[in-house]
């Protein structure tokens, strides 16, 4: 009974999240497209073809799981923390807080609608890539656990970053200073092994660097880092951020008075 | 019988050190039509939240339907429907959305919610606005449409916190109607209003909280019984000459109108007499304010200026 209605709520909330971003599919869908494209354009087919082969593979080739990433992590964040900022903004979360709904399945019905846009995202900007480069599988497996891991990861991070958030300026102050530098120098555009010693060490901190290796694994066989690091970061994070979250939830910070 | 509602030492402290809710009690029992009334910052919009878990109270216990929102909080919430003060659903979906999501929060299962939401547009008027956005309708639309997404899930308490602030009075009487009908349907409803003549014509039992406290908990027959003067505003012939009547406390407001206090020991045919002895016509009579005001202005109204200058609701 109880089971029956928390998947019916979950159903329900995932229902309006997927609803949201494809109603506004202009807003959230073209656009990593239209961004990736040109990045394609310009950093594959421009300047790509000067830089010659990076890990073996030509540069197009190398950057591809990297931007395909970026935009995983991004929309991702973005899905989450503006949906539920915009929520909390125009108080319609407190439909689901006055209802049976249990926190778990708020936590999970967002993140849920976060991860949806993220692989949705991700896919698109694999399909546009086709237009550009032969894409290559190594293992299907690692991009499906890489990809589901890395947009559930930073689906949580947007949900902290709504529950904290006071204004709308709130929303895009950790995608501008924090995410943008970190995805950036998170080895989309080089091989971290191209760094001096001081910054390859540096860039073992940058928790992107992990998922956007074992993302290229999955697609071309290399990596900068271990596998096993990878997916431990990625657990890691998982479950402090969902733990982070649902401790905020039930505390109701800046959600009940 | 087991209470709808059950309220004990319940207080609610903000962070900033101001205190909403002063330990109130308060029972109501299943099939109530109960009026919770006070002035503005006087705790009704607290207790509310406390019900409805949107505010987190500081101490005591609260129950619904028996089910401690300590302890059975989703089971406690499954009996509620809340109808809020201010508008809080998605301003661009449409109502159907609205509803069937709503519905789906608490378990209920599409099918059946497209049906229900079908019910409800119908009954509350809605019904060819349901694929506009809610950022279309006018203020009392969206006043009964919040009203129809409370009624989703078939709850056995309604609270309604001001639900016809703004909303004209015809729109407002067959509101009175449509809750009228859900209460004889079994429904407990819980009302706050200022418009004290709603809570007076829809209400079986009232309090009246003020400052955080509960200052009168009874039926309304016995609170209006209480009433120990009414003022009768009676509308004279123009040009009538300056009224005196023996034994009324009385004001003369210009040359046709006459503002008279009756006692509970007094009749309203010894003003009449007396009137007609002095050759003064009357051509119509009223009540200066409605009872259940003048009872709520003599219970709150000393405190309520400190109340209002206090901004927690």
């Amino acid at each position: 009974m109880v089971t029956s209605r928390n998947i019916i709520a979950l159903k329900s909330i995932l229902h309006k999240e997927i609803h949201r971003f494809m109603r506004i599919w202009v807003q959230t869908l073209v656009p990593p497209a239209i961004t990736i494209s040109l990045y394609f354009v310009i950093f594959g087919s421009l300047i790509g073809s000067r830089i010659g082969e990076m890990g073996g593979f030509d540069y197009m080739s190398f950057i591809v799981p990297g931007l395909i990433m970026m935009s995983v992590i991004t929309n991702s964040y973005s899905n989450v923390a503006s949906s539920f900022f915009s929520a909390k903004w125009q108080r319609n979360v407190e439909e689901m807080l006055v209802a049976p709904v249990p926190n778990w399945v708020i936590v999970a019905g967002y993140v849920g609608g976060g991860m949806a846009r993220g692989i949705l995202v991700g896919s698109i900007v694999t399909i546009v890539a086709m237009f550009f480069v032969d894409i290559q599988i190594h293992n299907i497996w690692v991009i499906i656990a890489t990809v589901a891991l890395t947009s559930a990861t930073f689906a949580l991070g947007g949900l902290i970053n709504a529950i904290f958030a006071g204004s709308f300026d709130d929303i895009s102050i950790i995608p501008t200073f924090i995410l943008t530098p970190l995805t950036y120098l998170g080895g989309v555009f080089y091989s971290i092994s191209l760094l001096p010693e001081f910054w390859q060490g540096v860039s073992q901190i940058n928790p992107i660097v992990y998922m956007v290796n074992a993302f290229r694994y999955g697609f071309l066989g290399i990596s900068d880092v271990s596998l096993v690091m990878s997916f431990s970061v990625l657990g890691v994070f998982i479950v402090s951020l969902y733990t982070v979250a649902m401790v905020l939830i039930t505390k109701g910070i800046g959600l009940r008075s | 019988m087991q209470s709808a509602l059950k309220i004990s030492a319940l207080e609610k402290t903000y962070k900033g050190g101001f205190q909403a809710l002063k330990g109130i009690d308060l029972t109501v029992k299943q099939g109530d039509f109960f009026a919770l009334l006070g002035p503005n910052g006087a705790g009704k919009s607290t207790t509310i939240g406390v019900i409805t878990s949107l505010v987190n109270k500081t101490a005591g216990q609260v129950s619904v339907f028996g089910y401690d929102i300590d302890n059975e909080l989703e089971a406690a919430k499954s009996y509620i429907g809340l109808v809020p003060q201010e508008f809080n659903f998605n301003q661009f979906e449409p109502l159907m959305k609205i509803l069937i999501n709503q519905a789906g929060y608490y378990g209920v299962e599409r099918s059946v919610a497209v049906e229900r939401a079908e019910k409800y547009l119908k009954q509350l008027d809605l019904w060819d606005k349901k694929d506009s956005a809610a950022r279309m309708l006018s203020g009392g639309m969206k006043r009964r449409l919040m009203i129809a997404r409370a009624l989703m899930h078939e709850p056995k308490m309604l609270i309604l916190d001001e639900p016809t602030a703004g909303v004209d009075i015809e729109l407002r009487r067959s509101m009175w109607d449509f809750l009228r009908e859900l209460n004889q349907q079994g429904i407990t409803i819980i009302l706050t209003t200022h418009y004290l003549e709603e809570a007076e014509m829809l209400c079986r039992n009232i309090a009246i909280i003020d400052s955080g406290i509960i200052v009168e908990n009874t039926d309304m027959k016995s609170l209006l019984a209480k009433l120990d003067i009414e003022t009768f505003v009676f509308d004279l012939k123009p040009n009538s000459k300056p009224a005196q009547l023996k034994e009324f406390c009385c004001r003369v407001i210009d040359d046709h109108t006459l503002e008279v206090d009756v006692k509970k020991s007094q009749t309203i045919n010894q003003v009449f007499t007396q009137l007609s002895e002095q050759d003064i016509d009357v051509l119509s009579m009223r009540n200066k304010s409605n009872r259940l005001e003048e009872l709520f202005v003599s219970l709150v109204g000393s405190g309520q200026e400190s109340a209002d200058s206090k901004v927690q609701e």
